[in-house]
């Protein structure tokens, strides 16, 4: 299976951060730095999660088969879509086929990480299997700070998402419809997460081109395949009217390089000012 | 009610093809030769065009013809923005935008 790297980094992360020595342990440091990225994250999957698990079980299924699907499936709309699996029958191929057209996104994410990953020889397999919408959004745009190890303040950013998402769902399927307050509007945790992670890419990037095009396919695929089928659409439009326009895209970033970095891969070592400042 | 069996062939088969989504460009990509230029270029340029398909995405369901007319996403968007652009504190704009939207579709627009 994919979750092949040692559940207990978090554990001792965690032993660690309760100590409160702020000694060089590099699981320690990046737990530290990747924690206050996560928050807004823990209030969107631990919200969404609840939802999933609510609705699961209240198909009549056990509660198990929901955490076993956040556990080895970990893909928030396709989990939603896979109740429908349980309530008609689906052939298997079917099955594989929706699951392919929902996630098929994914298949554009990774290409961020291909070379960087190149280096993360025992740590990849579950920094792939995690790549969720909201952590790919992370780990984008909030590289490692200086003097931590990338490798594990990437994990620790995985693991923690991937523990919220586990834990609104078992929390969903357990207790889901005992809830003492109204949560409703909760999720809009993650729209903000993407709309600030925007607004810093504008903000740092020499050429608007990328974002325009990003706002523009999807509301044009919106049009034409409807509001639930846009994903896979704009993916392909995107990344026909990037590669169309790379030209100009690359003399635009090429220009701004002397002054500072600006698109992701190469943004210096960010020292925690702007990203997850409010967490200290 | 299907049987466990049944179950579990449906979450390894969702799990798989999901899995097999996220590592395609590592299949294809990851070995030891280098990565094709136009990958590394739309590995650079993808992301912030992908963060806003992900905000029309997450805004999709919004209807701007009948009631109450997209204004708590509204508010929330301008809520997270201003916030943002005002302090540049990630975690203040995350939830005070969001705090504003959960006002807004609990008690004002409710």
């Amino acid at each position: 299976m994919p979750v092949r790297v040692h559940p207990f980094v978090l554990w001792r992360g965690a032993v660690f951060f309760k100590s409160g020595s702020a000694g060089g342990n590099p699981v320690k440091k990046a737990f530290y730095a990747a924690f206050p990225r996560t928050v807004p994250i823990l209030l969107g999957y631990v919200f969404v999660g609840m939802a999933f698990g609510l609705l699961f079980v209240s198909n009549g299924y056990p509660y198990y088969w929901a955490a076993l699907m956040s556990l080895l499936i970990y893909a928030g709309s396709m989990q939603f879509v896979a109740l429908n699996f349980f309530i008609a029958p689906f052939g298997l191929m079917e099955i594989a086929l929706i699951t392919l057209l929902v996630n098929a996104r994914h298949i554009f994410y990774g290409l961020s990480f291909v070379d960087k990953y190149k280096r993360m020889k025992r740590w990849r397999g579950y920094l792939v299997f995690a790549l969720t919408d909201e952590t790919y959004s992370l780990l984008c745009s909030q590289p490692a700070p200086q003097g931590v190890d990338e490798k594990r303040y990437f994990f620790c950013i995985s693991v923690l998402d991937q523990s919220y998402w586990v834990a609104g769902t078992l929390a969903g399927a357990l207790v889901g419809s005992r809830i003492p307050f109204d949560t409703a509007g909760m999720e809009f945790a993650m729209t903000a997460l993407f709309i600030v992670i925007f607004i810093e890419q504008w903000l740092s990037a020499k050429s608007h081109t990328a974002a325009l095009i990003g706002l523009i396919c999807p509301l044009v695929a919106m049009a034409f395949f409807g509001k639930d089928n846009l994903v896979l659409p704009a993916m392909l439009l995107m990344t026909l009217a990037l590669i169309a326009l790379r030209a100009p895209i690359e003399r635009g970033l090429a220009q701004g390089e002397d002054n500072a970095p600006s698109i992701p891969e190469t943004t210096q070592a960010d020292g925690g000012g702007d990203y997850g400042g409010g967490a200290g | 009610m299907m049987s466990t069996g049944q179950i579990l062939a449906v979450i390894l088969v969702t799990a798989g093809v999901t899995l097999f989504t996220r590592a395609a460009p590592f299949i294809f990509f990851g070995g030891s030769r280098p990565t094709p230029a136009i990958i590394v270029y739309l590995g650079r340029v993808l992301p912030p065009a992908v963060m806003a398909m992900l905000i029309v995405y997450a805004l999709r369901d919004a209807s701007l013809v009948s009631y109450p007319y997209g204004l708590p996403e509204l508010m929330g968007i301008a809520s997270v923005a201003g916030l943002h652009l005002w302090w540049r504190n990630t975690l203040l704009s995350i939830m005070g935008g969001t705090a504003v939207y959960m006002l807004a579709v609990q008690l004002i627009f409710a």
